[in-house]
C-alpha cells in the first residue's frame, strides 16, 4: 500500500536524534546544554522501543520507554538540584571550569 | 470519507465561532458580575447594558501600538502569546459537548475528536500551556516579568499534581479516559453522577481549588499580582499579543470548567431523565426570564429600562418556544445542561474573584503540598480502596 | 498520509535537535527539545503508543522540561563562552559526527530493509489500559523499584536545596 513508511525509517530517524545528543554532550561546555543532550539521547532511544514495540505487536516495549522517562524525571530533580548547587559555589555552568578535583 | 471531512470542517467552524465569542463575552459578564457584587453598574455605555463593549475593546486592542521593546529576545517574546493562545484553544477539539446526533443524515458526535484518551489529553495540552508564560516572563528582560514567570512556573507545577490526582478519582469510579464515556457512565439521575458518589465532593473540591491555581485566577493570581510585580508576566506586552495572555486565560478558564463539569457533574446528561420531564426545565426557565424582564420593561425602575427590557424579554420568550421544537431538541437539550453546568462554575470563578483576597507566596507553595497533595493522595487511596471492594 | 505526517514531524525533529546542539544560549537548546519531544509524541501515536505519546507530553514536555526551563530562569546565566579547545577537537569534531551518523543510518537500513510498513492503526496494544495491566502484572517488581528510585530522587534533591538554605 502507498503511503505507508518504512519501519528502518523510524529506527534511522531514532539514529540521527542519538548522534546528535551525542554530539551535543561532547561539544557543548554548559552542564544544563550537555544535560538537555542526554534527554535527547533517552528520547531517540524511547522511539527505538516504541518502533520494536510496533514491529513485535507487543506491549513490552511501551513500557521500557515508560521506565526510561520515569528515571529520566528522577534524574532531571537530581542533577539540577546538582547543577544549582554548583552554580551557587562556583557562580559558573562551564564544565572546564569545575575541574578541583583534577589537581 | 469525504463526508467526514466536511462535517469535521462545519463542525470546527461552529466550535471556533462560538468559542470566540463567548470569550469576548465571558468577559463583559465577569465585569458585570463583579460590578454587582460591589453595587455598581459595570459597563453600561457601549450599547444597552454595555452589551457592545467587548466589540468596542476588541476593536481598542487592534488598533493599539504594537510595541516591541528593545533588548528582548524577539523570536521567544513573539512566539509567546501564540503559544499560551494555542494551547488554551487546543483543548477544546476533546470536549463532548453532546451526544450522537444526526446532521443533515448523517450521525455525529457534538464534539471535534473523539480521542479514547481524551482526559490525558486536556492534562498534557494544559501542561503545555505553561510555555506560553514563562517564555513571555523571560525573553522581556524585565525583572516583574521574570519574577512573574518564575511564580507561575513554580505554581503551575505544584498545583499540576493535586489537580492529575483528583482527576484519578473519578476516572477510578468511571473506568475509562475517554470523555465520552466518562459521561455516559454517568446517565440517569443526580446521584449517578461521580460528585455524589460516595466522598467524591472531596476530589472535586480539590479539582476545583487547582484549578483556580492552574488558570491563575484569584486567589492565585501571583503571577500577575499588581501591587507587587507591576502586571507580571505580561508587562511588556502591548495591544493584541496582551489580548492573547488575557484570551488564553479566559479559554483556560472555559476548558477547566468543561472538565469539572464532564468529570464530576455529568456532562450534557440532565439531572433527571426526560421521562420524568427534565426536557421541559429550560423552556420554563427561559419562559420565567422573558415574563418577568417583559414586565420589569413595563414598570421600569430606571427610564431606560422601558426601551431596553421588553426586546430581551421577547428574545428570552423566542428561546423557551425553540427548546419546544421536537427536532431540535435532541440537539438543544445537552447543549443547554452543558452549558448550564459550565456556566455555573464559571460564575464560581468570578464570584470567587468578587469575594476572596490573594494569597501571599509561601502561603500558595505551602498549602499545595501541605494541605492539598495529602488530601488529594488519601482522596485517590481511598477512592481505589472502596472501588476494589464495592465493585 | 503516513508518510506525510512521518516526514513532517520527522524533519521538525532533527531540525530542533540540530537547533537544540548548536545554540549558544541553554534556553534556545530548551525550547528546540520540546519541540523534538513534541514531535516525537505525533511519531509515537503514529506506532500506536498513545498513553506513551500522552505520556511524553506530560512527563517530558511538561514537567521535566519545565524544570529545566525553571532553573535556566532561576540563574539567569547568559549564553556559553566560547572555550579554548583541543585543536584536534574542533577538526575531527564534525567529520566524525557526520561518519558515526551515517554508519548508524546505513546499519539500521541494513539490517531492517523494507520489511516491515508501519501504518497509522497497525497497533492497537500501546492504550492505557494494555499498558497498565502489563505494568501492574508482568512488570510489577520493575515498577515497585522505579517508586522506590523516584522516592530517592525526592529526598536527594531536597537534600542538596536544603543545604543552600544554611
Amino acid at each position: 500500500m502507498t503511503g505507508h513508511v518504512p519501519l528502518s525509517w523510524f529506527l534511522a530517524l531514532s539514529a540521527v536524534l542519538f548522534s546528535l545528543g551525542v554530539a551535543g554532550f561532547i561539544f557543548r561546555r554548559n552542564i544544563i546544554t550537555m544535560f538537555m543532550s542526554i534527554e535527547l539521547i533517552l528520547n531517540a532511544v524511547n522511539l527505538t522501543f516504541i518502533t520494536f514495540a510496533y514491529q513485535r505487536q507487543q506491549v513490552a516495549g511501551h513500557l521500557f520507554a515508560f521506565f526510561v522517562m520515569v528515571v529520566a524525571a528522577a534524574e532531571a530533580a537530581v542533577g539540577l538540584a546538582i547543577i544549582l548547587t554548583v552554580f551557587k559555589n562556583r557562580e559558573t555552568l562551564n564544565i572546564d571550569d569545575l575541574d578541583s578535583m583534577k589537581n | 470519507m469525504d463526508s467526514f471531512i466536511v462535517i469535521s470542517l462545519i463542525k470546527i467552524f461552529v466550535v471556533f465561532g462560538a468559542l470566540m465569542t463567548i470569550l469576548a463575552y465571558l468577559q463583559w459578564v465577569e465585569r458585570k458580575v463583579i460590578a454587582h457584587i460591589q453595587v455598581r453598574p459595570g459597563p453600561y455605555r457601549v450599547g444597552p447594558h454595555g452589551l457592545l463593549q467587548p466589540l468596542a475593546d476588541v476593536v481598542k486592542l487592534i488598533t493599539k501600538e504594537d510595541l516591541i521593546p528593545p533588548y528582548v529576545n524577539k523570536t521567544l517574546y513573539l512566539a509567546a502569546p501564540f503559544v499560551a493562545m494555542t494551547m488554551a484553544l487546543l483543548s477544546i477539539a476533546v470536549i463532548p459537548f453532546g451526544p450522537k446526533i444526526p446532521v443533515f443524515g448523517y450521525q455525529t458526535y457534538m464534539e471535534l475528536a473523539d480521542l479514547n484518551f481524551g482526559v490525558l489529553f486536556v492534562l498534557a495540552v494544559s501542561s503545555m500551556g505553561i510555555y506560553g508564560i514563562v517564555l513571555a516572563g523571560w525573553s522581556s528582560n524585565n525583572k516583574y516579568a521574570l519574577l512573574g514567570g518564575l511564580r507561575s512556573s513554580a505554581q503551575m507545577i505544584s498545583y499540576e499534581l493535586p489537580l492529575a490526582l483528583a482527576i484519578a478519582a473519578p476516572l477510578l469510579i468511571s473506568n475509562t479516559l475517554s470523555l465520552r464515556k466518562l459521561v455516559e457512565t454517568q446517565d440517569g439521575w443526580l446521584w449517578n453522577w461521580n460528585l455524589f458518589h460516595g466522598f467524591q465532593y472531596v476530589s472535586f473540591i480539590v479539582f476545583m481549588i487547582a484549578a483556580f491555581a492552574e488558570t491563575n485566577r484569584i486567589p492565585f493570581d501571583l503571577p500577575e499580582a499588581e501591587n507587587e510585580l507591576v502586571a507580571g508576566f505580561h508587562t511588556e506586552y502591548s495591544s493584541m499579543k496582551f489580548a492573547s495572555f488575557f484570551m488564553a486565560e479566559y479559554a483556560n478558564m472555559i476548558t477547566v470548567s468543561c472538565m469539572a463539569t464532564l468529570l464530576f457533574l455529568g456532562g450534557w446528561v440532565a439531572p433527571w431523565p426526560a421521562a420524568y420531564g427534565s426536557g421541559y426545565v429550560p423552556v420554563a426557565i427561559f419562559a420565567v426570564a422573558g415574563v418577568v424582564t417583559i414586565w420589569r420593561g413595563l414598570n421600569p425602575r430606571r427610564a431606560r429600562d422601558r426601551f431596553t427590557f421588553p426586546p430581551f424579554g421577547v428574545v428570552f420568550l423566542v428561546a423557551a418556544a425553540v427548546f419546544l421544537v421536537p427536532l431540535l431538541q435532541s440537539m438543544l437539550l445537552p447543549l443547554f445542561w452543558f452549558c448550564a453546568k459550565t456556566g455555573a462554575i464559571l460564575f464560581l470563578f468570578m464570584w470567587i474573584r468578587g469575594t476572596l483576597p490573594r494569597f501571599r507566596y509561601d502561603q500558595l507553595m505551602g498549602f499545595a503540598w501541605k494541605i492539598l497533595f495529602p488530601i488529594a493522595m488519601l482522596n485517590l487511596l481511598a477512592t481505589g480502596l472502596a472501588v476494589a471492594l464495592f465493585s | 498520509m503516513d508518510l506525510i505526517l512521518f516526514i513532517v514531524f520527522a524533519l521538525i525533529a532533527v531540525v530542533a535537535a540540530i537547533n537544540v546542539v548548536v545554540q549558544r544560549h541553554p534556553i534556545s537548546s530548551a525550547v528546540s527539545l520540546i519541540a523534538v519531544m513534541g514531535s516525537l509524541a505525533v511519531l509515537y501515536l503514529l506506532l500506536g503508543a498513545e498513553f506513551l505519546a500522552a505520556a511524553q507530553v506530560i512527563v517530558y514536555a511538561g514537567a521535566i522540561m519545565v524544570l529545566f526551563v525553571f532553573v535556566i530562569m532561576l540563574l539567569n546565566a547568559g549564553g556559553e563562552t566560547k572555550a579554548g579547545r583541543s585543536f584536534v577537537a574542533s577538526l575531527l569534531g564534525v567529520p566524525v559526527l557526520v561518519a558515526l551518523l551515517i554508519l548508524l543510518t546505513y546499519f539500521t537500513a541494513r539490517i531492517y530493509p523494507r520489511q516491515t510498513e508501519v501504518h497509522f492503526g497497525g497497533f492497537r496494544g500501546g492504550t492505557a489500559q494494555a499498558v497498565g495491566r502489563a505494568l501492574f502484572t508482568t512488570y510489577l517488581l520493575p515498577f515497585e523499584i522505579t517508586s522506590i528510585l523516584i522516592l530517592i530522587a525526592i529526598v536527594g534533591a531536597i537534600v542538596l536545596a536544603r543545604k543552600e538554605l544554611e
